[in-house]
């Protein structure tokens, strides 16, 4: 058995690594580890326990993620796995990595901004300052709160035209 | 205390799947494509909810009976009208625009300041549906007063519209404060104010009106109510026949 030989430690550690190559299947550049939903591995006895957190309560990528990490994890001879889901600390775009959010604008979308912006229910509140994936400007506009997915709102950049992606703050 | 924890549950499940459905319904047909997009996204974040209170529920209920096997879908998709507690608003058939811009925008704005107090009540499990669910209200919120002001402020027509939609759905907003029995003894347990949902509802409510160019009906005191209890209007026979048509004819069955 792969745990016994090389130590607990590092079987973790492995499979920390091995979760980079699971991707998110509604931005598929961003891996879950990007995403920042990987709360937790443990190892008890031969069991391996992912402990993930969902981004949005309806996001429908959540269970064809779970499968993912699940498949990635069998073709590495592991076998006995429970994907576990906590609610708890709630998920915030401030766990998307730095690595991430620079795979998110080379990709066209652009990043959550940095310094999470509580966001306000008041109507027509003044919207945090939006940098264009494209052509770095800020002189854009939202045009919906809602965009392709759950996790994006739609913006155009008033330089460039361009429409775009922005993930928002959460 | 834990047949009313289940019946609140359910309740807070119920409301979220029942509005859920009723946005699904304009999947397709709404007036541009980004508000089509919008109010579907709504509906995903809202039947996401669902399901969370549902799995809770479920999780409730075969802890007091064994035999019950209870799930988020058996709750969903194999109880009858009368087993559902959601309030009559939030089964109100959509209509146009403004009649689902205006069920959405009482709605959410009561799920917000109901979610508010219950991000710090003592049920973990509550409270951690609770802050989660509360970003997505807090967009919900500010898209449907967005709505209210564009319609209000907006054209004769859409101001007459918005009009008639909130005259119309008034009665069922008493409902929402209106404690039902399982209500009143977890929200005494947990000491959730309905005084100050109810308040700050109003307030809000009163202040986004305003802004619209509209207000709130005079004379508008008697409500109707029911539906916390079972008792509900004949619209939600209608959405739960087509909702479950297919679990009740092939039960148990997956994607
Ligand atoms: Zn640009």
């Amino acid at each position: 058995m792969v745990i016994i030989k090389v130590g607990i430690e590092q079987t973790i550690q492995s499979i920390w690594q091995l979760l980079e190559s699971v991707c998110d299947p509604e931005v598929p550049v961003l891996s879950v580890i990007d995403l920042g939903i990987i709360r937790n591995i443990e190892i008890e006895n031969d069991k391996v326990i992912v402990t993930i957190t969902p981004t949005y309560t309806g996001c429908p990528a959540m269970d064809v993620i779970s499968m993912s990490i699940r498949m990635a994890l069998l073709e590495k001879g592991f076998k006995n796995i429970q994907i576990k889901s906590v609610l708890s600390p709630a998920w915030t775009t401030d766990w998307v990595s730095e690595k991430g959010k620079e795979k998110l604008a080379a990709y066209g979308i652009a990043p959550p901004n940095t310094k999470q912006v509580v966001c306000s229910p008041d109507a027509f509140a003044e919207e945090e300052a939006i940098q264009c994936p494209r052509c770095r400007s800020y002189h854009t506009k939202l045009v919906s709160q809602f965009g392709s997915t759950a996790c994006k709102a739609l913006y155009q950049c008033e330089d460039c035209k361009e429409p775009f992606d922005y993930f928002k703050c959460h | 205390m834990k047949n009313e924890l289940i019946d609140f549950t359910l309740y807070l499940a119920d409301n979220a799947l029942i509005i859920g459905h009723r946005n699904s319904e304009w999947c397709g047909h709404g007036p541009v494509l980004e508000q089509d997009i919008a109010i579907t996204n709504i509906s995903l974040d809202l039947i996401g909810q669902a399901r969370n209170f549902y799995q809770y529920a479920a999780q409730l209920i075969n802890e007091e009976n064994t035999e019950a096997k209870a799930t988020e879908d058996t709750l969903a998709y194999l109880r009858d009208g009368w087993d559902f507690k959601n309030s009559l608003l939030t089964e109100h058939p959509n209509g146009d625009w403004a009649q689902t811009i205006t069920r959405q925008f009482f709605f959410s704005v009561y799920q917000y300041y109901l979610y508010q107090q219950l991000q710090n009540c003592s049920n973990e499990q509550i409270a951690a549906i609770a802050i989660k669910a509360l970003k997505e209200v807090t967009y919900h919120v500010k898209w449907s007063s967005e709505w209210m002001i564009r319609l209000g402020d907006g054209t004769e027509e859409s101001n007459s519209r918005l009009k008639k939609a909130i005259d119309n759905l008034w009665m069922f907003t008493g409902e929402l404060f209106d404690l039902s029995a399982y209500e009143s003894v977890i929200y005494s347990a947990w000491n959730i104010d309905n005084d100050k949902i109810k308040n700050e509802w109003e307030s809000k409510v009163k202040g986004i009106l305003e802004e619209a160019t509209l207000e709130i009906p005079v004379n508008a005191t008697w409500h109707q109510s029911g539906g916390k209890t079972g008792t509900h209007s004949e619209h939600l026979g209608f959405l739960l026949a087509e909702m479950q048509s297919l679990q009740r004819a092939y039960p148990g069955n997956e994607w």
